[in-house]
């Protein structure tokens, strides 16, 4: 089981990520790189940041970052660590979640609406990595 | 937490044209096509506005399937005329035009790319807007979403912003009256496909699902009276809110993938809107069935078609949906179109790219990959009941 967040789980979701064809295709066409920035709440007790560089349908690179003004990406997707715990469980997907506030997103919305499977599989790809929450 | 967003008003009825008398403003700039002028639609509501003390400017070069290049022409007719009201007066394309104009005119700044939801334009500064639908239709009066054609990439631009949402939409049944039988028709299964995508939608809600369910049984018995009988004003007035209503419910709810398809088949095809979402709108209710029988359950129950399973009963609407297109001579499958299979083929993969970026495909209630919607692009071609 791998803690969520953690630089190990951030790492298993990139290996993760690459092994999964269905969201190769997707997103073969995809390009921006992402903060994925978890703020606290329901046991968490600090802000945790991610950056997640996506490219062509593979993860180049993804790992913890100390801050969220640590690393520039074209897209910051932030949310309250209990909102990230039913994305990763499934229980809620990214796009619905940004339409009703429940994360935010600073980027093009509409260019994400455009790869709405590869977000998908993003998500699926999350629920696949082991997870346990604080 | 859903936001429901309507205009601040909604005027209908017989008449309803006169209510631009009251209007408060210096300088009106309609935005229009030339077939409403050639109906003298526009000269009626120039007079109207003039009456009310206002000047009054018309641009009526909206195409239909509007471009890029029709909206910067009419914005900068508003900025060289500076109006207080913008009027969108006609059909989708007349007031999808209309949203666009009145964005780009009160923010010089932004460009068309720019009007995207959850972003705030800070509009309603100079002018406010109006639309007046004169189709029955695409809801375009009261949806914060404006489709616009980039002519280069072959692409439906699909932009939205609740800001852009009408303040006022005047719904006068006088006004459609005048459609033929095929606008007639074209223009109300588009209002269907609204209603039914917004109720099957994964994002439907209790105020899409009441203004759904009401559009789709009104669209079931008023559009085949009004296709045999333009002058038929009660079918037409209850149509023409139909219209409206399945607007409002889409809007706040989504669209699904007949609209993804349809959006990429108009784009490439050259196929009127209304016609190329419907074409697909049985089909796409057939896959989708696969997880939302029941959504389709409802609808089939409001419309009294029977059945005894959920599975049942979307067969049922799917069949019923059909029925509608034949009554009112709308092809039953893409072929009917007068697209040759070659045609067809040799584009499928630019359709299924299209369809896989609409927001058709975000809230569609199953889930849809690249394999999908080729599948489902060739069986609507060929007129196959949907069996994956």
């Amino acid at each position: 089981m791998v803690l969520f967040p953690s630089e190990e789980w951030i790492k298993r979701f990139k290996e993760e990520v690459n092994k999964n064809k269905e969201y190769e295709e997707a997103a073969k066409d995809w390009e921006g790189d992402f903060l994925f920035i978890i703020t606290p709440d329901e046991g968490l007790d600090r802000e945790y940041v991610f950056y997640v560089d996506l490219w062509h349908g593979k993860c180049r690179d993804a790992y913890m970052v100390p801050s969220r003004d640590a690393k520039k990406a074209d897209f910051i997707f932030e949310g309250p660590y209990s909102n990230w715990k039913k994305l990763i469980r499934g229980e809620l997907d990214p796009i619905t979640g940004v339409m009703t506030r429940k994360f935010k997103l600073k980027g093009s919305l509409m260019k994400i609406m455009r790869y709405t499977k590869a977000a998908s599989e993003l998500v699926k790809t999350a629920t696949r990595v082991p997870t346990e929450f604080k | 937490m859903w936001e429901i967003t309507f205009p601040r008003t909604i005027v209908v009825g017989e008449g309803a044209l006169s209510y631009l008398e009251q209007i408060k403003g210096q300088r009106a700039l309609i935005i229009t096509d030339k077939t409403i002028r050639s109906l003298g639609i526009a000269d009626q509501v120039v007079r109207l506005l003039k009456q009310a003390g206002l000047e009054v400017q018309v641009f009526d070069g909206v195409e239909p399937e509007p471009s890029r290049r029709v909206v910067e022409q009419a914005v900068k007719v508003a900025r060289d005329f500076g109006p207080d009201v913008i009027i969108g007066l006609g059909g989708g394309s007349c007031m999808d035009v209309a949203k666009a104009v009145f964005a780009l005119y009160e923010r010089p700044d932004l460009t068309l790319d720019e009007i995207v939801p959850l972003v705030e334009l800070g509009l309603r500064k100079k002018a406010k807007l109006i639309n007046i639908p004169t189709t029955s239709g695409t809801g375009a009066d009261v949806t914060w979403a404006v489709v616009i054609t980039d002519e280069a990439e072959e692409l439906k631009m699909e932009l939205a912003s609740r800001e852009i949402v009408a303040d006022v939409a005047i719904l006068d049944p006088r006004l459609p009256s005048s459609m033929p039988p095929r606008l007639t028709a074209d223009t109300g299964l588009d209002a269907l496909t609204h209603a039914i995508e917004a109720y099957a939608s994964k994002w439907h809600n209790d105020f899409s699902d009441a203004l759904a369910l009401w559009a789709i049984r009104a669209i079931f018995t008023y559009l085949p009276r009004a296709y045999r009988n333009g002058s038929d004003m009660e079918a037409r007035e209850k149509l023409h809110n139909a219209a409206t209503m399945a607007g409002l419910a889409f809007s706040n709810s989504q669209i699904g993938a007949a609209h993804a398809m349809g959006h990429a088949l108009g784009a490439l095809f050259k196929i009127p809107h209304g016609r190329s979402v419907a074409v697909f709108l049985p089909y796409t209710i057939e896959y989708n069935a696969r997880v939302a029988a029941s959504r389709y359950a409802e609808i089939a129950d409001a419309l009294g078609l029977g059945g005894r399973a959920s599975e049942e009963k979307a067969r049922r609407l799917a069949e019923a949906v059909r029925q509608l297109l034949a009554d009112v001579g709308e092809p039953l499958k893409v072929a009917d179109l007068g697209i040759s299979q070659a045609d067809y083929e040799a584009k499928l993969e630019a359709l299924v790219d299209r369809a896989m970026s609409s927001t058709g495909t975000v809230a569609n209630p199953r889930e849809l990959g690249r394999s999908d919607y080729a599948r489902l692009f060739t069986y609507a071609y060929e007129g196959r009941h949907v069996d994956f």
